[in-house]
């Protein structure tokens, strides 16, 4: 029953992680229904910018505080601009041209991200400051580390932040309002290329948050880290129904859920397959996800 | 071209560099010991004088000063063209097979290791073309039926001894039945999803391929396997039938070669048949070619087996020729780059992906220096090319016939 415990915290905490990365995915592809594939690496970016802001605070002697919560919002800022920047570059030149070609410049944005992360910062694992992981409380067995805690309150903050964002104010409003009929929101005045690059931006920070966040919760980055994440977050995004930002909340929490629990309980070679499963059966039996509503077929 | 208009250019490449510095900054320039800043200017400047070069050269373009050249370079070109298309098809295919077959006798070991590695990616890439240019599916886990193939000749050979020309078939089949049950499952999707399901399966491939220790030896790989035999005759003592490996390169060349030809010509009768135009109507149209008649669903998943038998055909010869398999040559990144070649070369159309394929590995081999960049590179000029040139070096031309076909 411990072990279950346990396995329900790291649960809950590594769902957290991949509902921020399907945010991003979900929002981008509600606003211009697109898979964006370097979704995963601005997640990458975030850990490594992470780390570089964490550890030049920490030799400067700043207070632990000042530490994560700088450079988290360093960080997100940092993969704002990139995002916003990525967009500008490799999107929005082909807003009205084919999915292929759209999905193929995404695939190319991919590549050449990780590969300019891997030229600046070398193929070796790079290791986040490891006193500010350590610690925790014990009960009995069970294990909750101050760095779960910390990952938890972030997470939950950053999606009830996002969630007033979307559905309180107007920006939000004009989201969501260019995410169902761009045209029409162009008319009653809301410049949609600003409400696209905001979603970027605003999705690339989250996953940035969340590259943070597995910094930590591992101890190191890797500049190819962005791509299994990323793939189980955009099943998770699809789990909730993509484009529906609550789906995408409880499908990480469940992706996250499912790999620790079939790590633990059956297989942990095999964890990484199923995400992938999930996502096959999601889409192969219910395209629309569980929070999704019926999309029609013609966009595609 | 009006002033405003350069002006306009110039404030955005400005903006641009200066976001980009930002950007490239704090990856260079942060380090624990402090800030500095001369590194990554020194990268910047050189990035920011390229770019405003290739801006002064647009600019100048676009007012015409270089007509005087671009004019006649044109007209060149176009009249080469005529001149080139005034000869026959299969005239050119016959000088390049040519010299194809002459290069083991002309050239060194490493000019043959390159080709050979060219004409595996070309049989990948022609593979990959019948899914994604022909029948417009976005594939992304192609490479699995590549690594399916390899595994299949690799157990074959070390668990049984079976030749490779045996197992060359067996592979073959192998890959069309995982691409039957992935295309059974996958292919009710579209577009996105469909990519994204592919890329999928692809990953759960190489997972098996890594985990399953007892049958494919994890990540160690396989070691040992046999290289293709044949019989020869034998002049020794009067003559006699002698069994030889083909260890050397120069002959294992021939059997690359003998592959891409087989692959270049079912590939083209592919496209010229009724179920070739099936496929191109679906990637067109697949509301249309259903109400057609057309059975959409069984003609994609046979344009998913159809394809995957190449991988596996080329996958069969890679084990063979690096007598070496494990999973790491087979990940995504390897996928990205036949599509890439495919998508660059132009889709549906088959010396583009030749083209591509030459282009995206011999390239690379010319710029050994810059070994590093070359993934970046990549992916910057899929990008670009989406951008300026969605279909490829050498897009598909329609081929009206007036013999009505």
């Amino acid at each position: 029953m411990e072990y279950f415990f346990q396995q329900l915290i790291n649960g809950v905490t590594l769902g957290g992680i991949y509902a921020l990365i399907a945010l991003g995915y979900t929002m981008v592809y509600g606003i211009i229904q697109l898979i964006n594939f370097a979704h995963g690496e601005f997640f990458a970016a975030g850990g490594y910018v992470g780390v570089i802001f964490m550890s030049y605070l920490a030799a400067q002697g700043a207070p632990i505080w000042l530490c994560l919560g700088g450079s988290l919002l360093l960080t997100m800022c940092y993969c704002a601009m990139l995002a916003m920047a990525v967009e500008k570059v490799a999107y929005k030149p082909l807003r009205n041209s084919s999915r292929l070609s759209v999905l193929l410049s995404a695939l190319g944005m991919s590549i050449f991200l990780q590969n300019g992360l891997m030229l600046t910062q070398g193929v070796y694992d790079k290791a986040y400051p490891s006193e500010l992981t350590s610690g925790g409380f014990e009960f009995g067995t069970v294990m909750l580390s101050y760095m779960q805690i910390f990952i938890f309150c972030i997470t939950a903050f950053l999606l009830v932040a996002l969630n007033t964002l979307v559905f309180k104010t107007r920006i939000g409003k004009a989201m969501r309002s260019t995410a169902q009929d761009k045209i029409m929101s162009a008319l009653v005045g809301i410049n949609s290329n600003r409400i696209i690059s905001l979603t970027f931006a605003i999705g690339a920070g989250l996953a940035a948050a969340a590259g943070i966040m597995v910094g930590l919760y591992y101890g190191s980055v890797r500049y190819d880290m962005g791509f299994v994440p990323g793939i189980k977050a955009f099943a998770a995004a699809v789990l909730g129904g993509i484009g529906n930002i609550t789906g995408a909340m409880i499908g990480g929490f469940i992706i996250g859920m499912v790999e620790i629990f079939a790590a633990g309980y059956i297989s942990g070679e095999y964890k990484d397959v199923f995400a992938f499963i999930i996502l096959i059966a999601v889409l192969y039996f219910r395209p629309t996800g569980i929070m999704g509503e019926n999309i029609d077929d013609t966009r595609v | 071209m009006t002033t405003p208009e350069f002006k306009k250019h110039w404030i955005s490449l400005g903006i641009g560099l200066v976001w980009f510095f930002i950007l490239l900054w704090p990856l260079l320039g942060i380090k624990p010991e402090g800030l500095e800043i001369a590194k990554t200017f020194t990268v910047w400047w050189r990035i920011a004088a390229g770019c405003a070069a290739i801006l002064i050269i647009y600019q100048l373009n676009k007012l015409g000063v270089f007509n005087f050249f671009t004019k006649p370079a044109c007209k060149a070109t176009v009249s080469a063209r005529d001149a080139a298309a005034k000869v026959p098809v299969w005239l050119w295919a016959i000088v390049g097979f040519i010299c194809m077959a002459l290069i083991p006798q002309y050239f060194g070991r490493y000019v043959q290791d390159v080709t050979i590695n060219v004409m595996i990616y070309i049989c990948l890439g022609l593979g990959l073309n019948v899914v994604i240019g022909m029948a417009g599916m976005l594939d992304l886990g192609y490479i699995a039926f590549y690594g399916i193939g390899a595994y299949t000749y690799a157990l074959l050979s070390i668990n049984y001894g079976i030749s490779f020309w045996l197992s060359l078939p067996v592979s073959a089949f192998t890959a069309c039945i995982l691409a039957l049950i992935i295309g059974y499952t996958s292919t009710k999707m579209r577009g996105d999803y469909l990519a994204i399901v592919t890329l999928g399966f692809g990953e759960i491939v190489r997972l098996v391929l890594n985990n399953w220790m007892s049958l494919t030896n994890g990540p160690n790989g396989i070691l040992g396997i046999k290289a293709p035999g044949i019989y020869w005759f034998d002049f020794g003592n009067g003559m006699s039938l002698e069994h030889i490996w083909l260890k050397k390169l120069g002959l294992l060349y021939y059997v690359a070669l003998v592959l891409v030809i087989f692959t270049i010509l079912a590939v083209h009768r592919l496209q010229y048949s009724r179920i070739g135009r099936a496929w191109e109507a679906i990637r067109e149209d697949e509301t249309a070619a259903e109400v057609m008649g057309i059975p959409t669903f069984q003609t994609k998943v046979l344009a998913y087996c159809a394809g995957s038998v190449f991988g596996g055909l080329a996958g069969a010869f890679f084990a063979a020729r690096m007598r070496f398999v494990s999973p790491e040559s087979f990940t995504f990144m390897e996928s990205a780059m036949v599509l890439a070649m495919v998508v660059l070369g132009g889709m549906g159309s088959i010396p583009g992906v030749i083209l591509g394929a030459i282009a995206l590995i011999v390239l690379p081999e010319a710029f050994r220096d810059f070994e590093l960049y070359r993934m970046l590179v990549f992916g910057g000029v899929m990008v670009v090319m989406m951008i300026f040139r969605p279909q490829g070096f050498w897009p598909q031309k329609r081929k009206v016939s007036s013999k009505g076909d």
